[in-house]
């Protein structure tokens, strides 16, 4: 019998290898070729690949005109930042307190129980863009079923004031941004119900029997004993509320395609446009860049939160 | 009636009172997640003139043959199978890339290893929202997008990237399965003249089953659902998936709505039944990171 043989040096490597190579190619490579695109000019096309060499590279540098531009003459692209913030804001406070009352409500031995549970995730596991579409119908201004529930109810309680109310929710630029923040809310949260339900499930019942002999309050178990204890979750799940919500897209495009005017429009639907839309690649990294750092920091002010919260 | 009986008689009103207003809560929110779904197969069940005005939930006679319509002139067939065959590619490549990732992490000290590690991980949570316009570029010069050339380029632009997104979460969901396997029993396979790709292939992959098993279904969910890239990537219609071929559908034939409905339905059953089968795992694995702390 041979000796155990002792691995050889190379063989991590080569087990990391495949994913080693696609994550050069598809992740630190973009990186690096969008910091660089930011500070170019250019159209995807013309007048010559600006990576061809350092030559042509620097034909087409403009130094750092592109981030001026965006922090002096962009307007849109800034209100497209206050729009995403609002459907976040909306998320943060109405889907997410949702989501935990519904946990809370949940994590009991109740009949109909489990139901619930398959029923709430349903939302979330479906694709954007087909919530996207059904909802475009449900919210349609001549046919859609909300308008017509609208009139049912206006007509059975005579309330003709009602009949006013009967809009073309996505393409009036009053309702448009709250219409999309509600179809956000619905696919959204049945995600943060989940965690939070994991979240409560892993607080012993040892914890609230010994409240409850004390005769704690069901308010008082709540307040000390299940909200400590779910922080670490609830930072988990608004962090990653702000990072999905602010970068929606798919359902923007599903919906509105940004519009009316821009009421609905978002970063990455900006972004988009400016790639594709007006063919201007170094704008477009530019705004990705500031949009990435912006979400960083909020993401890493989240964080500090968190500890001060759990120390 | 003695102390005793109103007690108890109390407790249990409450209780009930307790029952119903939980119940009063979850009810209306299920419904109200039910019903655009149940409206859907409801529209995809009416004609082209009666999806404006007849309002049943249930619109009898049912028009089955939209839903033959729907799959070969509206493409559905079409975009459905390329669906299947992205979806499974996917699956395997971020399987496989993972797990043996995912191993080498777990069972070998190298140079790097560390950072490395954190690096492919941090993807998961820093955001690179502009990362598709230099994804877009660097497809394009690799001739990755769909510029009327040959179908498998394109094909493949759009299933490389996919691999490569999901990879760092599955290292992340398998290496701590990797991590609780005994050293004794890779000692003893060693012994036994396994090599480390026996090991791998022996003793690591079939006991991080259960794993492998959450990282296919996580996996098979974001690919089935994938919109971006394939917004970016194609143009013909031979070659999207279903997300995409819902929108090309959506934005030249507006007003078709009965068939539209009948191709979402068609584009939700698969998720929909391996929701309803693997409900437990898919949560366990979404999850996995937030509770872990």
């Amino acid at each position: 019998m041979s000796a155990p043989n002792r691995p050889q040096p190379l063989t991590p490597y080569l087990f990391l290898l495949p994913a080693l190579l696609l994550f050069v190619v598809f992740s630190i490579y973009p990186f690096f070729l969008l910091t660089a695109t930011s500070f170019l000019s250019w159209d995807g096309v013309f007048p010559k690949n600006p990576f061809e060499n350092v030559q042509t590279f620097l034909q087409h540098a403009v130094g750092f005109q592109n981030y001026r531009e965006i922090f002096a003459g962009d307007p849109v692209f800034w209100t497209s930042f206050v729009q995403a913030g609002t459907i976040t804001l909306l998320a943060l406070t109405l889907q997410n307190a949702l989501a935990l009352l519904l946990a809370i409500a949940v994590n009991r031995k109740l009949p109909g129980v489990g139901l619930y549970r398959t029923i709430f995730f349903l939302p979330p596991i479906l694709s954007e863009i087909v919530v996207g579409l059904m909802w475009f119908w449900i919210y349609d201004g001549h046919f859609g079923i909300l308008n017509e529930a609208i009139r049912w109810i206006g007509r059975t309680t005579g309330l003709a004031q009602l009949a006013g109310w009967r809009l073309a929710w996505l393409a009036n630029p009053k309702t448009a941004l709250l219409a999309v923040a509600i179809i956000h809310m619905w696919k959204g949260f049945g995600w943060g119900f989940v965690m939070f339900l994991a979240g409560l499930q892993t607080i012993p019942e040892e914890l609230y029997e010994a409240a409850r002999v004390d005769g704690a309050s069901a308010w008082a178990r709540f307040w000390h004993i299940t909200r400590p204890l779910l922080v670490p979750v609830m930072v988990v799940v608004s962090i990653l509320t702000v990072l999905g919500t602010m970068q929606i897209f798919a359902l923007i495009i599903a919906t509105t395609g940004g519009g009316p005017g821009y009421h609905t429009e978002v970063p990455i639907t900006r972004i988009y446009q400016s790639m594709l839309g007006s063919s201007r690649f170094g704008y477009a990294c530019a705004q990705g860049i500031v949009f990435g750092l912006t979400l960083l920091t909020v993401s890493l002010i989240q964080m500090r939160f968190q500890r001060r919260a759990t120390s | 009636m003695s102390a005793a009986a109103i007690t108890l008689w109390k407790q249990r009103a409450w209780r009930w009172l307790e029952l119903g207003g939980w119940h009063a809560l979850c009810l209306p929110v299920a419904i109200s997640c039910l019903f655009p779904l149940l409206w859907m197969v409801s529209s995809s069940l009416k004609t082209q003139q009666s999806v404006f005005t007849d309002f049943r939930l249930i619109p009898l006679p049912l028009h089955l043959e939209n839903y033959m319509r729907a799959w070969t002139q509206g493409r559905f067939g079409l975009y459905f199978l390329n669906s299947l065959f992205y979806t499974f590619v996917v699956v395997i490549g971020v399987v496989s890339l993972a797990a043996m990732a995912a191993y080498a992490f777990s069972r070998f000290t190298f140079r790097g290893s560390g950072w490395l590690y954190k690096l492919m991980l941090s993807t998961m949570l820093i955001p690179i929202p502009g990362a598709f316009v230099a994804l877009y570029i660097l497809l394009t010069r690799l001739g990755l997008v769909d510029q009327g050339g040959g179908e498998w380029l394109p094909r493949l632009g759009y299933l490389l990237p996919q691999i490569n997104a999901g990879v760092p979460f599955g290292i992340f969901l398998l290496k701590p399965f990797f991590d609780k396997v005994p050293k004794e029993l890779e000692e003893s396979a060693k012994v036994d003249g396994c090599g480390a790709a026996g090991v791998f292939w022996y003793i690591m992959l079939p006991l991080a089953r259960p794993a492998l098993g959450v990282v296919a279904l996580l996996t098979s969910l974001s690919a089935w659902n994938e919109f971006l890239l394939a917004y970016l990537v194609f143009s013909r219609h031979e070659l999207m998936p279903l997300q995409r071929g819902l929108l090309a559908f959506h934005g030249t034939h507006l007003t078709e709505y009965p068939l539209l409905m009948a191709g979402m339905v068609i584009s939700i059953v698969p998720i929909v039944l391996v929701y309803v089968v693997m409900q437990r795992y898919i949560v366990q694995g979404i999850t996995a990171g937030a509770v872990k702390g």
